[in-house]
């Protein structure tokens, strides 16, 4: 299968195979208006298979999603048909407005526009906790 | 330090420094009479409460100050319909403190983002109550002299034990601390707690299920209520519930200097006659209460 390269955007490849859409809908990309492809199971030497988005314009990408979500990704901005900078986004210290608390005795279920937000507790068991009920988030 | 929503909010030298004006409180009343002259508290209390609110209520009035407020959420605007949020900008606007009981978790914390005055948590549901383990650390320093060297005993129910959980949060930063964790298996400690606190920090701990046994070695004994709806199956209510209620004769292996503690309410957990016993200290734990919110409000205003 063939997909054209793009001049300037952003390629975030090395997605774990059958990751790319739920990436696409947490990155809001059925927002944009430009040309995104996702490409799925595509031959990976590392791992096997894996999924890759392009996105045919440069946007702000949030990293923290994609270190929540999927933090063996890298992102490459392209201009120019060439790649200008390559990054591994990390494990965030913060989510601010990705997940949701899930527990019911939390005033984020009740208070009118509350951001929800995590905060990283456990960095090598990937625990993030909500900051106004200390939940650990699902 | 502008809020007080947990008591990891507050440093161990905060702690010290609060526990010192406490001390100084006590021992010379009349020099803190007219400390919050003209300075107002709002108790903003969306659920009820006895103890917590007149506590409050009564360390302002000591301090020279005002209080207004609500003591239920069906008397505010919150009956409305309106957001924490909102509520708190409106009544900060009347008052250089706020004080919050709220049953939904993270409620005070939403308030301290709303406004710019100071908000001391008074209870957010199940998960902190930080004045509640400033007045347990004041008994505690009053009757022992000292936060590190101790064995404590937690009895009862650790598992939604809110006032237990922010104990443990508390005597951790000190040296010297070991636990002793006294419940039925359906009421242990949560993991996280275990995990994050006791493990992470290299704390000693015993888990048990025998008071008895634990007796001998304890400098303080925590009670909580052990609650029949926590139970999946009455049987095993009935089978535990008497084992953690405590009478003079289950203190006779005890140390002589003992410190018997309970949040309060208590149910029947602590039979009455242990009132009589020196070592109870559970209504000294309420009066101390009121003199650590007086330090706290003064800290809170900057009120030297």
């Amino acid at each position: 299968m063939v997909i054209d390269s793009i001049n300037n955007g952003i390629v975030i490849d090395h997605i774990t195979s059958g990751m790319s859409m739920t990436l696409y809908r947490f990155l809001n990309l059925d927002k944009l208006t430009c040309s995104v492809a996702i490409i799925k199971n595509a031959p990976s030497s590392k791992n096997g298979k894996k999924d890759i988005i392009k996105i045919d314009n440069l946007i702000d990408i949030d990293f923290d999603v994609l270190g929540y979500l999927d933090p063996g990704v890298s992102v490459n901005t392209i201009k120019d048909g060439k790649i200008v900078s390559k990054f591994k986004p990390q494990l965030p210290e913060r989510l601010v407005g990705v997940i949701k608390c899930k527990n019911p005795r939390c005033i984020s279920q009740d208070e009118q526009e509350l951001t929800h937000i995590f905060k990283l507790t456990d960095r090598e068991n990937r625990i993030y906790r909500c900051i106004y009920c200390e939940s650990k988030a699902k | 330090m502008s809020s007080v929503i947990d008591i990891l909010d507050l440093s161990t030298k905060d702690i010290e420094e609060l526990i010192s004006v406490a001390c100084d409180i006590i021992a010379n009343p009349d020099n803190y009479a007219e400390k919050c002259k003209r300075k107002k508290l709002a108790t903003l209390f969306f659920e009820p409460s006895t103890r917590t609110r007149l506590s409050f209520e009564a360390a302002m009035y000591e301090l020279g100050g005002n209080v207004i407020g609500f003591s239920a959420a069906n008397n505010s605007s919150a009956a409305k319909g309106e957001s924490v949020s909102d509520t708190v900008r409106t009544v900060s606007c009347y008052a250089d403190i706020i004080a919050m009981r709220h049953p939904k978790e993270g409620a005070p914390m939403v308030a301290s983002m709303a406004t710019d005055i100071p908000i001391i948590n008074a209870g957010d549901g199940g998960h902190n109550h930080p004045t509640q383990t400033l007045a347990d650390l004041l008994t505690i320093y009053r009757e022992k002299g000292r936060f590190n060297d101790l064995t404590v005993g937690l009895c009862g129910d650790l598992k939604f034990g809110r006032t237990v959980h922010s104990l443990i949060n508390a005597l951790s930063r000190y040296s010297g601390i070991k636990f002793v964790l006294i419940s039925p298996d359906e009421l242990r400690l949560p993991d996280y707690v275990m995990n994050n606190v006791l493990i992470k920090n290299e704390i000693p701990y015993e888990v048990t299920t025998d008071l008895l046994k634990s007796m001998p070695e304890l400098d303080i004994l925590y009670m909580t209520r052990v609650q029949r709806e926590r139970f999946f199956n009455e049987q095993d209510y009935i089978r535990l519930k008497d084992s953690y209620i405590l009478t003079p004769d289950k203190l006779e292996t005890a140390k002589s200097d003992l410190c018997i503690m309970h949040p309060l309410p208590r149910v029947n957990e602590i039979s009455v006659a242990v009132d009589k016993d020196p070592r109870a200290c559970y209504f000294k734990q309420v009066l101390n209460g009121k003199y650590i919110r007086m330090a706290l409000i003064l800290k809170l205003l900057g009120v030297e």
